[in-house]
């Protein structure tokens, strides 16, 4: 459905515009209807760049984003694009003007994009979209967001992105803020859209959200993908060094850091990349080593 | 010990009334103990946190002693916390990137500080001290834009703990930061207290599988009050309180796959504390509750060392 083909975002930085920095560079990869997709990243990697030039908040410098083929550059109507592709972002309190109802973010929708429904049909829709973020219309329609929490706020604001029969779902650290016994609700609701056909690009710095609920996983790391494919043996099969670092600091309930075996700190493991034969060298700069499990090349890049 | 608190209590003075964010809490931490608070937004952590160093304006110490090495703490006495703070008690703020003075290089920062307390600057131990969290000496003569989120932090960490402060307080240090910078950032917390530097410490965080890496025991706070404290492990495989029970196994780990096990969240949500209920403040979204949480339930020890504030713990 959405596939992004040699994406690159160049700034430019210093006094007078001189300088330059590659914030993504060469990154391709699909999501597709009913797939979670976890871009996982730590800060500087790229990895909220690439979801703000997949919603079209800031341009592409080179390669091509695509929807169903079409490049999305190219659709003029954003209203069209913005139909089809939503984003929810890290902080919901930011999202809502303090002075109004919370609730006004869905008649914001219909001003826009259904003038013509009516009122009673409208209610129906907002109601069936709360429903279906497991939120009780009767408990948040009406209220002011200092009187919502925070997961309550950034479920609305994944209702009203589900009002507009997206396809596709830019979730960038939409879970980093909230508390953990809400966390897991707005990840397993995440779960039920994709469920229901919906594609999901899942931004994330946070390894264990990222393996809990996506089916293919992306490690960026300045600006380039290192590692990617199935979640499964991109989290059970590291083969990039640096995913191995990622993984052996995250911190585990049930293991201790001093626990782990010395010998995954060791960095000198042959490349998996070189290792692997020429011809599975299918993506520019990846090696498929294994059926949808990409890895880059381990050896020193250039900063 | 090192510390003792007792029942203390702290408000917050607001248009609509008293806040109750600590009410009553009593625990200790011994010495060399690191001990991890941690709590949800609202649960009374950073308020403790915040207590022990300096009540800010909004603040009101309604009760309850603390007891630092055997003196108390006069903590609604600004002045007279000066004894303590620094020397005998010494934080780590939460946002330790702002802490720095941006128009004084570094070194000249801390000589002014020190100073203030009425100590020599010692350049050499200094950068023995940056040396011992990764920085070299070269950072004292350079501002704080001039150097990375992560650096920013260490070097607020040295400054802090610049005196050997009895107990530290270390205030979400590593919620801002990456999974790779928050692992060299709690071991060095964790060499501080090996070194000697700092007797005891408490880190308080959202984080439990962070905490649980360098704690020895954890404290789980509920809506301005205890709910449990525990030896680590202890607390993180056999957890006795409804509470940390549900947080624990609401923690998705790497390894934890949606299509094998659906974890769940806790339903509801926290009470206000400008009112808030009697009895038990879990009780609202405890599967266990019953009659009797309508009565607060002590913070008794069912095991030694393992503090529970549930009547079915025991």
């Amino acid at each position: 459905m959405l596939k992004l083909d040699g994406v690159s975002k160049t700034y430019r930085v210093g006094a007078f515009g001189g300088g330059e920095l590659k914030a993504v560079s060469d990154v391709g990869f699909e999501v597709g209807e009913g797939e979670v997709v976890s871009l996982i990243g730590e800060s500087g990697s790229g990895k909220s760049t690439l979801g703000r030039m997949i919603l079209r908040l800031a341009s592409v410098s080179s390669g091509t984003i695509t929807l169903d083929g079409r490049d999305i550059s190219s659709i003029r109507d954003r209203k069209e694009y913005y139909r089809q592709v939503q984003g929810v972002f890290q902080d919901p309190f930011s999202c809502y003007n303090p002075v109004f109802r919370a609730d006004r973010v869905f008649t914001m929708i219909k001003e826009q994009y259904f003038p013509r429904a009516g009122a009673d049909e409208w209610r129906t829709r907002v109601e069936t979209a709360l429903e279906s973020v497991r939120l009780d219309p009767g408990n948040v329609l009406g209220k002011y967001p200092h009187q919502l929490s925070g997961g309550q706020l950034q479920r609305m604001l994944i209702a009203r992105a589900v009002l507009l029969d997206i396809r596709l779902l830019v979730a960038d650290e939409i879970i980093s803020m909230l508390d953990a016994s809400t966390r897991i609700d707005v990840l397993n609701l995440l779960a039920d859209l994709r469920a229901r056909g919906l594609g999901i690009l899942f931004v994330t710095h946070d390894l264990s959200l990222g393996n809990y609920v996506s089916d293919r996983t992306v490690v960026l790391r300045h600006g380039k993908v290192v590692e990617m494919g199935r979640t499964d043996l991109v989290f059970g099969a590291p083969a990039h060094p640096y995913t191995r670092s990622l993984l052996a600091s995250v911190p585990r309930l049930h293991a201790k850091w001093t626990d782990a075996a010395p010998e995954d700190m060791v960095e000198d493991a042959p490349c998996a990349y070189h290792e692997a034969p020429q011809e599975s060298r299918t993506r520019p700069g990846l090696a498929e080593i294994d059926s949808d499990h990409y890895v880059a090349c381990a050896g020193k890049e250039k900063a | 010990m090192a510390l003792n608190v007792t029942d203390l209590r702290v408000y917050y003075r607001t248009l609509r009334g008293e806040v109750k964010a600590l009410d009553g809490v009593t625990f200790s931490v011994a010495d060399g103990e690191i001990m991890g608070l941690a709590g949800e937004s609202g649960s009374g952590k950073s308020t403790l946190a915040k207590s022990l160093i300096r009540l800010d304006g909004r603040m009101r110490h309604a009760g309850g002693t603390v007891e630092l090495d055997g003196r108390e703490m006069p903590l609604s006495d600004d002045r007279g916390m000066d004894r303590f703070r620094f020397r005998e008690v010494s934080l780590i703020p939460q946002y330790s990137m702002s802490a720095l003075n941006p128009t004084r290089k570094i070194g000249k920062m801390v000589g002014e500080l020190l100073e203030s307390r009425g100590e020599r600057p010692d350049r050499a131990e200094l950068e023995r001290r940056l040396e011992l969290v990764g920085l070299s000496g070269d950072v004292l003569d350079r501002y704080p834009i001039e150097l990375s989120g992560g650096m920013k932090q260490r070097v607020v960490m040295v400054v802090s703990t610049l005196l050997n402060p009895s107990l530290l307080i270390a205030d979400e240090v590593t919620s801002a930061l990456d999974v790779s910078s928050q692992k060299a950032v709690a071991t060095t917390l964790l060499g501080f207290r090996d070194r000697g530097l700092v007797t005891s410490m408490m880190v308080v965080t959202h984080d439990i599988a962070l905490v649980y890496q360098i704690a020895d025991t954890i404290m789980v706070m509920y809506a301005g009050r205890l709910a449990e404290k525990a030896p680590a492990d202890v607390l993180v495989t056999a957890p006795r309180h409804p509470y940390t029970a549900q947080l624990i196994s609401a923690l998705p780990e790497v390894g934890v796959r949606h299509e094998d096990r659906r974890l769940t969240g806790i339903p509801g949500s926290p009470p206000s504390l400008l009112k808030p209920p009697e009895g038990c403040r879990f009780r609202d979204r405890c599967p266990l509750a019953f009659d009797r949480c309508a009565e607060q339930p002590p913070f008794a020890e069912v095991a030694p060392g393992h503090f529970v504030a549930c009547w079915k713990a025991e």
